[in-house]
């Protein structure tokens, strides 16, 4: 068992406590939009369930198990210590109290503003203080990584550290590059006019910034997966990584053009000129670069496990893949649904057709597919496979497990598909309820009730899943020893330039792409000088 | 089983080329549709107005809302988003004929969209969001807001009246509305 089991079991259940509580409220948002009746539904019910299956689902439930994630990858993959456990311990206890802030100002109502929470819409001063210390606690996290990396680096000259950590260090790099933007907005703009310290915003200020945040903010959010699929499935499956350096190389691609894109976000804005938005736009396409190196490299390691296990031909090696194995499960299924996100991801970004979807169902069903379907099926079979290291006990059913797998990719699709064709008729996003009895609206009933089900499936799913963790701490000690953690080996080692073993020079590179992207967006409201928009507290009743 | 490290690197160098090159293609697709075909997102350059006063005074008063042929042919729709209602509710518009919306909000961010159309912007306070578009068939779009803008965001829904070039009849100022029920 693992010296720090016990902070990344706190770190993960917190994560999944939220989750399942979040997508109970999210089946119940999606029954309160259906044509057909919900209980308690209302306005101000239906707002405030948004900005808390928001926020537990892109806040509390990432950030915790990246943080827990990387815990264990710091102590497994360098097989060393982790620096300073008692500051982990404080990042998670700043996290869990800035995470029940967040919930106690959103459910006592002072803070309906959704988890976007854009400006002038303004919410309880609180609400912002919470996810600040949220993600004050993951900088902490990000601090743990970088030292643990260098440390490593310092008693193995030469060597090259091992990829999983590599990742996981790039991840945190890339947060606090990420973090900037938003924490910009929330200390300099939204705190000060939450505490009546200020009157009125620069909104188109307070969007650009939050742009800055807005894409990156996934790419933290699936480096998880992409390690899973790089370092483990490889490994289970049997199989070798083809190419270390290929891996590294697409995590530092996320790292650089997962940044200066945030404008993508606000192709429809009037705040912005045509020119920036197309700068970001040419830079938007060379993000698809890294997921396209990372489908070549991981179905080529799976292609040497299936040919070791014997399969033959052009594809018999697919087959000859031990689909048993849940993380393996995992990875087929998280490439399938990305085959869809990434399809949808491509009209978004392509500049004109953004105006057929933005705002719609589309893009509800985009994020939906892409991140809870392709990155949080991964979370669960990185658990599974993890969990067996934190408890000392092995699963009591693979069966169980996989069941739990298929049910979430399955029932994501039944969620999202319709949600993809709404949208692309026009069905518009954050919407409480809508008028059925318009001819316009009338026909979308059938497609409510198809994505419903899918609702209904994930929300089995995810009790399945907790269950599924469950069981392993209330399995008895395995008689057999839990076998260590083992990353995935390279088929080639060494040969690792020393750029690909660090960050300095990366560093540079997003400072100056980040520069040259968005210090004139930022820099226009302070030449142009638009008029500001005075605040509007949700947090009194008027 | 024996795969050298030439054979990967040359391997993988293929597939990069390959991907570079998709990637291209497809920027070369975006950048044609904009400056070839002009299909580029909406409020090419950037105006400001000020919301704490736009309805005092400037081409967003009330009197002045709606559908209006300006002097020079050209037809404008101005509509002013605010919680939680359009201003005005209902806008007409000629079949075939190039329209452009100028969209401005006194309060907090709304979105607009015309459905069964391309026409969707945000509408942020501070800024004028300016749409162009030719409306091909007649008949009543709705025009929701799709941006959360408080409690009664819901509710905020307008339309827009496309009808033949025929019965576009705007009065002697050049304004035209929507004829009652
Ligand atoms: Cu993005
Ligand atoms: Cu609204």
């Amino acid at each position: 068992m693992l010296r720090n089991s016990r902070l990344i079991l706190a770190h993960l259940w917190l994560a999944f406590a939220a989750f399942g509580a979040a997508i109970v409220l999210g089946l119940w948002q999606m029954w309160v939009r259906s044509p057909f009746a919900a209980p308690l539904a209302s306005s101000e019910n239906y707002f405030m369930s948004v900005t808390a299956h928001g926020s537990a689902m892109g806040y509390v439930l990432t950030t915790f198990f990246i943080m827990g994630f990387g815990y264990f990858v710091a102590e497994t993959a360098l097989s060393r210590p982790l620096p300073f456990p008692r500051l982990a311990w404080t990042g998670f206890t700043l996290g869990i109290v800035g995470a029940l802030l967040v919930v106690a100002t959103v459910f006592s109502g002072r803070a309906t503003v959704l988890f976007t929470f854009y400006p002038p819409l303004t919410a309880t001063p609180w609400f912002y203080v919470g996810l600040v210390m949220v993600v004050v606690g993951s900088w902490i996290w990000c601090a743990l990584m970088l030292v643990a990396m260098a440390g490593w680096k310092r008693d193995n000259p030469g060597q090259a550290v091992p990829l999983a950590m590599f990742a996981t260090t790039a991840n945190a790099v890339l947060w606090l590059w990420t973090t900037v933007g938003v924490a910009a907005e929330l200390l300099f703009i939204v705190i000060p006019a939450a505490f009546g310290w200020t009157q009125a915003v620069d909104v188109g200020l307070t969007r650009t910034l939050f742009s800055w945040t807005l894409h990156a903010i996934v790419y933290f959010w699936l480096i998880p997966a992409y390690i899973a699929f790089y370092t483990m499935a490889p490994q289970l499956a049997g199989g070798r990584l083809y190419s270390d350096l290929m891996a590294r190389i697409s995590f530092v691609a996320f790292l650089i053009y997962g940044l200066p894109v945030g404008l993508h976000h606000l192709f429809m804005d009037p705040e912005h000129a045509t020119g920036f938005k197309s700068v970001q736009m040419v830079l938007t396409v060379l993000v698809a670069v890294p997921t396209l190196l990372t489908v070549f490299t991981v179905c080529a390691s799976m292609e040497i496990a299936g040919r070791l296990r014997g399969g033959r031909g052009l594809l018999g090696w697919v087959a000859a893949l031990p689909w048993k194995q849940p993380l393996v499960l995992a990875t087929g299924l998280s490439f399938f649904m990305l085959w869809f996100g990434g399809f949808g991801g491509l009209i978004n970004m392509s500049y004109g057709m953004n105006a057929m979807v933005h705002n719609t169902s589309w893009v509800t069903a985009h994020f939906h597919m892409i991140f809870g379907g392709s990155v949080v099926i991964m979370y669960f079979a990185i658990s599974y496979e993890i969990w067996p290291r934190l408890t000392g006990r092995m699963a009591p059913s693979l069966g169980l497990q996989r069941a739990q797998l298929w049910s979430w990719a399955v029932g994501m699709m039944t969620l999202s598909l319709p949600w993809h064709w709404l949208g692309l008729k026009g069905q518009w996003r954050r919407v409480a309820q809508f008028d059925y009895t318009d001819p316009a609206i009338s026909w979308w009933t059938p497609w409510m009730a198809m994505s419903l089900v899918g609702g209904i499936l994930l929300v089995g799913s995810a009790f399945l899943f907790l269950w599924n963790l469950a069981s392993f701490h209330r399995a008895g000690r395995s008689a057999e020893a839990v076998p260590p953690m083992n990353f995935a080996v390279a088929l080639h080692s060494g040969g690792t330039p020393a750029a690909l073993n660090g960050f300095r020079i990366w560093n540079i590179l997003v400072l100056v792409l980040m520069v040259a992207a968005y210090a004139f967006p930022i820099a226009q409201s302070f030449i142009v000088k638009p008029p500001y928009a005075v605040v509007h507290r949700v947090d009194r009743t008027n | 089983m024996a795969i050298d490290e030439h054979s990967v690197a040359r391997s993988e160098r293929r597939w990069a080329t390959a991907m570079i090159t998709a990637s291209a293609t497809l920027l070369a697709a975006i950048v044609y549709a904009s400056l070839g075909a002009h299909i580029t997102p909406p409020s090419n350059s950037l105006e400001t107005v000020d919301p704490a006063t736009l309805h005092v005074a400037g081409e967003f008063v009330e009197a002045n809302l709606g559908t209006k042929v300006e002097s020079g042919g050209e037809v404008v729709a101005r509509i002013v988003t605010a919680q939680f209602a359009f201003q005005p509710a209902c806008v007409v518009v000629p079949q075939d004929t190039p329209v452009t919306f100028r969209i401005a909000s006194p309060d907090v961010i709304h979105g607009v969209m015309i459905l069964g159309t391309n026409v969707n912007s945000m509408v942020v306070p501070g800024y004028v969001s300016r749409v162009r578009t030719r409306f091909q068939d007649t008949g009543d779009m709705l025009m929701p807001c799709h941006e959360f803008c408080g409690l009664g965001h819901s509710q905020m829904l307008a339309h827009v009246r496309v009808v033949a070039k025929a019965d576009f009849k705007p009065d002697a100022n050049g304004r035209a509305t929507c004829a009652p029920e």
